[in-house]
């Protein structure tokens, strides 16, 4: 029997917003422990929430980026359970009147593309943090995270393969990161996935016993643990046995993952309407006011660099995944409008050096600007396309403008005829044997000819004038 | 006279002449409390210093001619209600030693009116409770026969006012917990439709049923202390943004064109004292014979208050007081090491068994499986009870009840009986299921000298034609100019 794996995926996307979901509290970063904590985020006697409006504006963007049914009345729910995190005893969230629903996604996987469908969007307030002393009895809390606004997007049990799952997760970090609400950072915990997995015989349509992933906290490791679930089900099931619902912890160091059944699965969360927020109102008007706001999605600015810029579909998907890489092409387009070239160069040279320095396409040494002007330079012939590569490491060390570095190197390519047909004169004189060989048949000796000539111009001598006049020489 | 014998509008009137000062004022009643403290227990915390400075500062505004109807008034807070730097306990021992680095909202609109506050007074534990006996921290008396409980759960307030141990108390009412105490201590108490007062600094019992509201000596003073606590509140996202009216210029006398409903269903309760129904009636009569139109109306749903009361309360309870877990503040089990242990025995210790129960029926009510059965329902007979309110409102402007099936019982006579204690709130409950504004005026006293209240109550953002009707009765009767011996 052949199995086919059915993996839906649930992702907690931190907001991007400057305070917190229900109090003023800073949202920023690696501030001292408890330093972003007022009595509201910290569950004090008698203190009330007052919802954030902007995380609701940023849900409504993603709903709609999502194709998602806004809810125009939504509620908020208690998630009631104890853990020294949770300062209320519950957690915010939104259980049975969800803010968006019924949405989807189209993802492309190799050669075909699909439609994953988004079950479900909600709003939530994170945990604190927790760390244990390992030498004392002792764990300390930092409520800092605590009330930081989270976005919960569950998709529908609609993947099939792990690489179906890593790129519906690359598509979405890409449309939060294209919408500016969330970093979407997997590593530092922005952008967090969980994926409640199973098996089932192809050709069947009912849903097998699930398993919950949770620490997947890269897209390496969402492919690595999918994989190995789908693989651990499937051995089960060849021995005869049963898949359990439970919940796996995936270790990225072991490469496998285990069972956190026990206390963990006998939550009774006891959800109901939190009667300190009232109902969430969303009228029309809001809606299309946060609608006027959306920028051009990855989806739609793919498919107008395929045909605005006549790129492949490939191109079109690498300068598309990141918005400041398509802001970075489309900037280089401005000074240089060869599509295809200044996609060869992103591509490859730029995103070679970025990924050597970890460093993101802000953070690039080469601006858009300098990157363009060096492909005009060997466009208009100043420098020739290997001197270009040796400007090229010079802007990424000293971020300086190419036509500076050309100019202080004297690096300007030579196109003056008469100039190289003198040391090409004087080539051909130093290697007379060379030349009785070439004209005796041996026309691969052009290379060698070629490359003297380069030595002794300091690679500066237009190629083509080169090859031209010693064709000419040389056949006399 | 004794100057703690005053009203807030007496006292305000001769502060403004200044034939008093403030300092005098708050000394009066500061020494009241040492006398018959002992005796009512209504106070858990006597903040005497900071009250003197406090008087101290509204003589200076005073001589300034900085007065609001307020300034230099001595209060007392329930012990439930957030007060910056001084001790607010929920007369739990779980929060025995907890003092907020913060006002409730209502703390600062008092404090920017210059009122006085006197101190923090006794409740039942996290006002869960009719008779303050399950106060965590000591026992209250009824000023009126000190063997009766005082009502509960704002019975700290209602006890202190009646004894003149303060001169108007700010309670909460989640069932009846400002009303019932009122009618059994011989008060005015109001509690206001929700989202009139912002809850902001009020601690949770059933976040949508609790309500701040005044206990005072009579209408008069009541007005005055709505237009001190009313008023939206951005830090409450369940205060309703709408004016208040200023409610002392609804105290003038005439009820002509004033429609007053008589439930039908009141009536026919099981369990209604005799006494209490002559003197609910009598009222009808005074109240008719000033002018107003009774007519009978039916609140069919009536019946089904108090269970559906007994889920939802008891539910939103379980979840507001999972904060107190030892870990952040208030009690902890310093010898537990593991945390799921910490956990029992802080809560175990912390909480007294009305809490306790309430918290596991809440617990109960909201578990997998009964969650459809229970709360669900519940929410769904709490609609049909607004909407019973709703269309009675539709042929008058206040109904009148009584407050409580009976008059103060006796101590230790209910605490044995959970479910007979929870029935004291049939009249009162339903009208925080509509969360609109009922009234507790005094209407007569028992055979045995106990005080017996009216209830009145109104339809939502309409506490002015209550503290109207209120305030004719109250001048056509003198039940509140009575007071207890002590
Ligand atoms: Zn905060």
């Amino acid at each position: 029997m052949e199995f086919e794996p059915v993996i839906g995926l649930e992702v907690h996307a931190q907001l991007k917003t400057d305070t917190k979901i229900f109090c003023n509290c800073s949202t920023s970063f690696g501030a001292p422990p408890n330093t972003h904590t007022c009595p509201v985020c910290l569950g004090m006697p008698g203190m009330l929430p007052v919802l954030n409006k902007k995380v609701v504006e940023y849900t409504i963007k993603m709903a709609l980026a999502t194709n998602c049914k806004i809810e125009h009345k939504s509620r908020f729910a208690r998630k009631n359970y104890f853990y020294p995190d949770l300062p209320k005893g519950y957690q915010i969230s939104q259980y049975e009147f969800p803010i968006a629903q019924f949405g989807y996604i189209d993802i492309e996987v190799g050669d075909y593309s699909k439609r994953v469908g988004i079950t479900r969007i909600h709003m939530e307030e994170d945990a604190g943090k927790l760390s244990h002393d390992p030498g004392r009895p002792i764990s300390l809390v930092d409520f800092n995270r605590t009330g930081v606004p989270l976005m919960e997007i569950v998709s529908e049990p609609d993947i099939r393969s792990p690489e179906e799952a890593g790129n519906y997760l690359r598509q979405m970090r890409s449309i939060v990161r294209y919408l500016g609400i969330c970093d979407g950072n997997m590593e530092e915990g922005s952008f967090r996935c969980d994926a409640n997995v199973s098996i089932r015989a192809i050709g069947t349509e009912q849903f097998g016993t699930r398993a919950e992933l949770k620490n997947l906290n890269s897209f390496k490791h969402v492919e690595k643990a999918l994989h190995y679930e789908i693989n651990r089900q499937k051995e089960i099931v060849f021995h005869g046995g049963k898949v359990v619902q439970e919940t796996r912890l995936w270790d990225p160091v072991a490469n496998s993952s285990k069972s956190m059944r026990g206390k963990e699965e006998a939550h009774d969360y006891r959800y109901f309407p939190d009667p300190d927020l009232l109902p969430l109102i969303i009228d029309e008007n809001w809606i299309d006011a946060v609608r006027k706001t959306l920028p051009e999605l990855p989806a739609e600015k793919k498919k107008r660099f395929i045909t605005e810029y006549g790129l492949p579909s490939y191109d079109a998907d690498v300068l598309t995944a990141s918005l400041a890489t398509a802001n970075y092409f489309e900037d280089c387009l401005k000074i240089f409008p060869g599509s295809k070239t200044v996609s060869n160069w992103i591509m490859g040279s730029l995103m070679g050096l970025l990924n050597a320095e970890g460093k993101t396409i802000e953070q690039s040494p080469i601006s858009s600007q300098n990157l363009a002007q060096l492909l005009r330079l060997i466009k208009e012939g100043v420098i020739s396309g290997k001197i270009a590569k040796v400007i090229f490491e010079d802007m990424a060390k000293t971020e300086r403008a190419p036509d500076k570095i050309v100019k202080e190197k004297g690096l300007v390519q030579v196109t003056d005829v008469s100039a190289i047909e003198k040391i090409i004169l004087k080539v051909l004189a130093d290697n007379a044997k060379e030349v009785d060989d070439y004209r005796n048949g041996k026309t691969k000796l052009l290379g060698f000819f070629v490359g003297q000539v380069m030595k002794n111009t300091k690679g500066k001598a237009n190629p083509k004038i080169v090859n031209d006049v010693l064709k000419e020489k040389l056949g006399k | 006279m004794n100057l703690y014998e005053l009203t807030i509008h007496e006292a305000h009137n001769l502060l403004k002449s200044r034939e008093i000062s403030s300092q005098e004022l708050t000394k009066s009643v500061l020494d009241r409390v040492e006398s018959v403290e002992p005796r009512v227990g209504s106070y858990i915390t006597v903040a005497g210093e900071t009250a003197m400075t406090q008087a101290e500062l509204a003589d200076k505004a005073i001589a300034k001619g900085n007065i609001t109807h307020l300034t230099g008034i001595p209060l007392a807070i329930k012990d439930l209600i957030c007060t910056k730097d001084l001790r607010t306990t929920c007369a739990s021992k779980i929060l025995e030693n907890f003092v907020p680095p913060y006002d409730a909202f209502v703390i600062k609109k008092l404090k920017k009116a210059g009122a006085v506050i006197v101190g923090k007074v006794n409740m039942d534990e996290f006002a869960m409770g009719s008779s303050t006996e399950h106060s965590g921290i000591k026992l209250t008396n009824n000023p009126w026969d000190l063997s009766y409980i005082p009502g509960g759960s704002s019975g700290g307030s209602a006890a202190a006012v009646a004894a003149d141990m303060c001169l108007g108390s700010l309670g909460s009412d989640t069932g009846g917990s400002i009303r019932q105490p009122a009618s059994y201590c011989g008060v005015v108490g109001m509690k206001p439709t929700y989202g009139r007062v912002s809850r902001f600094g009020l601690v949770a019992f059933a976040s949508s049923l609790d309500q701040i509201g005044p206990l005072t000596k009579n209408v008069t003073d009541c007005a005055v202390l709505m237009n001190a606590i009313s008023g939206y509140d951005a830090g409450d996202s369940t205060s309703v943004p709408m004016d208040v009216p200023d409610y002392t210029t609804f105290l003038e006398k005439g009820l002509k064109g004033v429609k007053i409903g008589i439930p039908r269903e009141y009536n026919a309760l099981s369990g209604l004292d005799a006494e209490v129904s002559e003197a609910v009636k009598n009222a009808v009569k005074t109240i008719e014979g000033i002018g107003a139109e009774c007519v009978e109306v039916s609140l069919p749903h009536s019946e089904y208050a108090v269970a559906a009361y007994y889920v939802i309360a008891p539910s939103e309870a379980s979840s507001n007081l999972a904060r107190y877990d030892g870990v952040k503040y208030g009690l902890r089990d310093k010898n537990k090491n593991d945390l799921i242990e910490m956990y029992k025995s802080t809560r175990s210790m912390g909480f007294g068994s009305e809490v306790k129960r309430r918290i596991i029926i809440g617990t109960y009510c909201l578990s997998a499986g009964y969650y459809d059965a229970y709360y669900r329902k519940a929410s769904q007979v709490r609609t049909l009870i607004t909407e019973d309110f709703k269309k009675a409102f539709k042929s008058c402007d206040v109904l009148l009840s009584p407050v409580a099936p009976t008059p103060a019982f006796k101590t230790g006579e209910r605490t044995e009986d959970p479910l007979k204690m929870y029935l004291s709130d049939i009249f009162t409950l339903s009208a925080n299921l509509a969360g609109i504004p009922g009234m507790s005026v005094p209407c007569g006293f028992s055979s045995q000298g106990l005080p017996i209240g009216l209830q009145i109550i109104g339809k939502h953002f309409n506490e002015e034609k209550m503290i109207k009707v209120a305030y004719n009765f109250e001048q056509a009767t003198d039940f509140h100019n009575k007071k207890p011996v002590l």
